[in-house]
């Protein structure tokens, strides 16, 4: 179990910096792709099914998707003659450093609250569709109405494209 | 009483025959065995049937277009795909010079292996499924999705702009046609309460009188499989829907520049996807692998499952011998003014369906609003056709 | 009703499909090496050079005028003209082809060399069945093997044939009286001459 749980950590931490680091863009979005892929592993390895899945059917089907859509329709996808960091490199490294360590704080903090073997709850699907309706409904209908007016945004912006070109 | 012994051997024959064959090993790699065994099958089976299915699609538009299709290699050209398959094999291996050498290689890989994975969720036949999962459905779409990005990879790769162009209308083709499909599926599991395809099919799997309880048979079913069938055409890129390959104006779009076996392989996932999407469709709307009337269900479960695939596949070239390719416009149109509004409506109808309960009152309260919708809908999609000259924003 | 016309063509298809296996009528092809649809009169592959008579080198009827060679659009004629000369249909003197290749692996089929062709040397032929495992050598025809004599042209393309052999025939006719004439009037001419030159014979003398 641990060694595969190295192995699938291992991956996603080489997409994940191979995507930092490659100078080609489209390579970097496929890098970023290897890094969600080896997120789901991580979640399947968990036994949670259902968020690994989603996070296949989401991340590699629709966000690395746009992520390559958006690379190619802006013309940036030639390769970086320059060298790859940016000039605010530190401040970068600053703030991925806090969001690190935030993280890390909240983790070791959650596990400590932990007894040290906890039983594996089995999660069903059906649970947590429940769940989503039932406990977790208003959240999901904030979600819901975000997406909603992300949505009738993005058709207002191309509308508006075609009546000036008209 | 004799039948009944001989029929059930015959209906999990595979599953005994594998329980044989595992039965040679020590019991602590048993399960892992039988599982390589099941992968083994499918890696076997469907090749195979795709190797039958290529021929037969020759033939049988030969046949729409009046004439005989390939009959010289063998009797009546059966063995042409291993003639096809030696000559994949055997020529050369083109990468172009400008070339990402790399994701080249791994875009045609990445595609049969994504497809294949969609196999094992598919139940085949009674108790014939490789992997039980409680999200069966969900893996098979993320399956699915996953092979969006090979198409890009490919595309992309290739330095031509054939490629790029063939890749960029698959992938917004695709991306379209996927949220009918998932939506099409969900009042599936709306119905059902579950994601397991084994349950999907266990629940239809029930006859009354002789007739079973497919889903196809039910207002709401009907509806949902027929936008299924438009989506999954879509999905596979078949005719009409086969703009990402267009052979007279892309020539084969994002696989313009493979060839050999490279090229095989996308021809093989292609026609897996075909396969992987039919069996999908034959699980939710048409019982899977159960028989179409009750008396039947003496012949294995699993014929009547490659039965209902071979079938659809059938309906998949018949379509390719009948219809012209869309237009661009046409076909994103199509996807989210009819067939997304839809499978919307279709959804509000299954809940109807749900909590109206038994009796014949749902049959007409559902029935009516779909029919109603798909006539409203066709004679406003129709008024608002107009016929005349393409303006092009960008080329003018 | 939206998709009626899905539903009519593809019933159109089911009908085909289940009518080419009762019907051979409906087939619109034919099994090509063993049955053959035979070729209409304008059929044209390739050019080849026609010949008179049983000699193809004797009989040809090109006299190098190269004129084929520069109108040749994709340029697949190669021609050298020869040192000597012989005589053509008529009988007249003149050059042929030492050398005529034409690259049939470049040739478009266009029929522009057989247009310009004041001789009626060049013809289409219409034999397409011109395989090769060599695809240099064995594509690149010589004027032996480009020659073919009028009875094979008359065989392929009848009718055209049957004009050009009346406008040949024609030209030959009047090559021959306009000779003919050429050789009486230079025999009157000789005869007059003579008739003049023995009486008046010391007046030229005398000149």
């Amino acid at each position: 179990m641990s060694f595969v749980f190295y192995l699938i950590a291992a991956l996603t931490l080489a997409g994940g910096l191979a995507a930092v680091l490659l100078r080609n863009t489209v390579h970097c979005a496929l890098a970023l792709t290897v890094a969600f892929a080896g997120l789901a592993l991580l979640f399947l390895g968990l036994d949670a099914q259902f968020a690994g899945f989603a996070q296949i059917l989401i991340y590699i089907g629709a966000v690395a998707i746009l992520v390559v859509f958006a690379i190619l329709l802006t013309r940036s996808s030639e390769t970086a003659q320059e060298g790859v960091f940016s000039k605010s490199w530190f401040a970068g490294l600053v703030i991925a450093a806090g969001v690190f360590a935030v993280l890390g704080w909240a983790v070791l903090a959650g596990a400590r609250a932990l007894p040290l073997v906890a039983a594996a709850p089995t999660v069903t699907v059906q649970d947590i569709g429940n769940a989503l309706v039932g406990r977790y409904v208003l959240p999901l209908e904030i979600v819901a109405l975000l997406l909603t007016a992300a949505t009738i945004g993005a058709v207002i912006v191309a509308l508006h494209e075609k009546e000036r070109t008209r | 009483m004799a039948a009944a012994p001989i029929s059930i051997t015959l209906d999990q024959i595979f599953l005994l025959l594998r329980d044989w064959l595992v039965g040679f090993l020590p019991a602590g790699v048993r399960p892992a065995a039988g599982a390589v065994l099941g992968v083994i099958a499918i890696v076997c089976v469907f090749p195979g049937l795709f190797a039958l299915t290529t021929v037969f699609e020759r033939k049988g538009l030969g046949r729409m277009q009046n004439r005989l299709g390939p009959n010289r290699v063998g009797p009546f050209g059966f063995f042409q795909p291993i003639a096809d398959g030696i000559k994949a094999l055997t020529k050369e291996d083109v990468i172009p010079f400008r070339a990402d050498a790399a994701v080249h290689f791994l875009a045609p890989l990445v595609l049969v292996v994504a497809v294949f994975m969609g196999f094992a969720v598919l139940p085949m036949g009674r108790n014939m499924v490789l992997v039980d999962m409680d999200a069966g459905l969900l893996f098979f779409f993320a399956m699915g999705a996953s092979t969006e990005l090979s198409v890009f990879m490919a595309g992309w790769s290739s330095r031509n702009k054939y490629s790029i162009l063939g890749a960029m209308r698959a992938v917004g083709q695709m991306i379209s046609y996927e949220v009918p499909l998932l939506l099409s599926s969900v009042s599936v599991v709306m119905i059902t309460g579950s994601l397991s395809l084994t349950k999907i099919v266990a629940a239809q799997n029930q006859y009354t009188g002789i007739f079973p309880h497919w889903y196809v048979f039910t207002p709401w079913g009907f509806a949902a499989f027929l936008m299924f069938a438009i989506a999954a055409t879509a999905e596979t890129n078949r005719t009409p829907f086969d703009l990402p390959e267009g052979e007279s104006e892309l020539v084969a779009g994002y696989f313009t520049e493979y060839s050999g076996f490279k090229f095989a392989l996308f021809f093989l996932g292609e026609y897996l996807g075909m396969f992987s999407i039919s069996g999908l469709g034959a699980t939710l709307f048409l019982g899977g692998w159960s028989a179409p009337l009750s008396f039947l269900s003496v012949v294995p479960s699993w014929i009547w499952f490659f039965a209902k695939v071979m079938a659809a596949i059938f309906v998949f070239i018949w379509m390719r011998g009948t219809l012209p390719r869309l237009r661009q416009d046409q076909l994103m149109n199509f996807a989210w003014k009819f067939v997304l509004p839809f499978t919307l409506l279709n959804l509000v109808v299954t809940a109807l369906w749900r909590f109206m309960g038994e009796g014949w009152a749902r049959w007409v309260v559902c029935t009516a609003i779909l029919a109603g919708a798909y006539v409203l809908m066709g004679r406003i999609e129709m008024r608002r056709k107009h016929f005349g000259p393409r303006s092009y924003r960008y080329a003018e | 009703m939206l998709g009626e016309g899905i539903l009519k063509g593809m019933l159109e298809t089911a009908k085909n499909f289940a009518g080419s296996f009762v019907s051979e009528e409906r087939l619109t092809t034919v099994e090509y090496p063993e049955q053959r649809i035979p070729t209409i009169e304008n059929t044209r592959v390739f050019p080849f050079l026609v010949y008179d008579g049983p000699d193809w080198q004797a009989g040809m009827r090109c006299v190098a005028c190269q004129i084929c060679e520069k109108e040749c659009p994709p340029k697949c004629i190669y021609i050298e003209k020869s040192k000597d000369k012989k005589p053509d249909f008529v009988g007249k003197m003149q050059i042929y082809p030492a050398r005529f290749d034409i690259d049939v692996s470049v040739c478009m089929s266009c029929q522009i060399c057989v247009e310009v062709c004041p001789f009626e040397a060049i013809k289409m032929d219409t034999q397409f069945e011109l395989a090769t495992d060599d695809r240099f050598g064995d594509l690149l025809l010589d004027r032996h093997e480009l020659a073919k004599s009028n009875e094979y042209y008359h065989s392929i393309h009848p009718a055209e044939a049957a004009e050009v052999d009346a406008r040949l025939a024609h030209e030959k006719a009047v090559a021959e009286a306009k000779a003919r004439a050429a050789a009486e009037k230079a025999a009157a001419d000789a005869a007059a001459k003579a008739a003049a030159a023995k009486p008046e014979m010391p007046a030229v003398g005398g000149r």
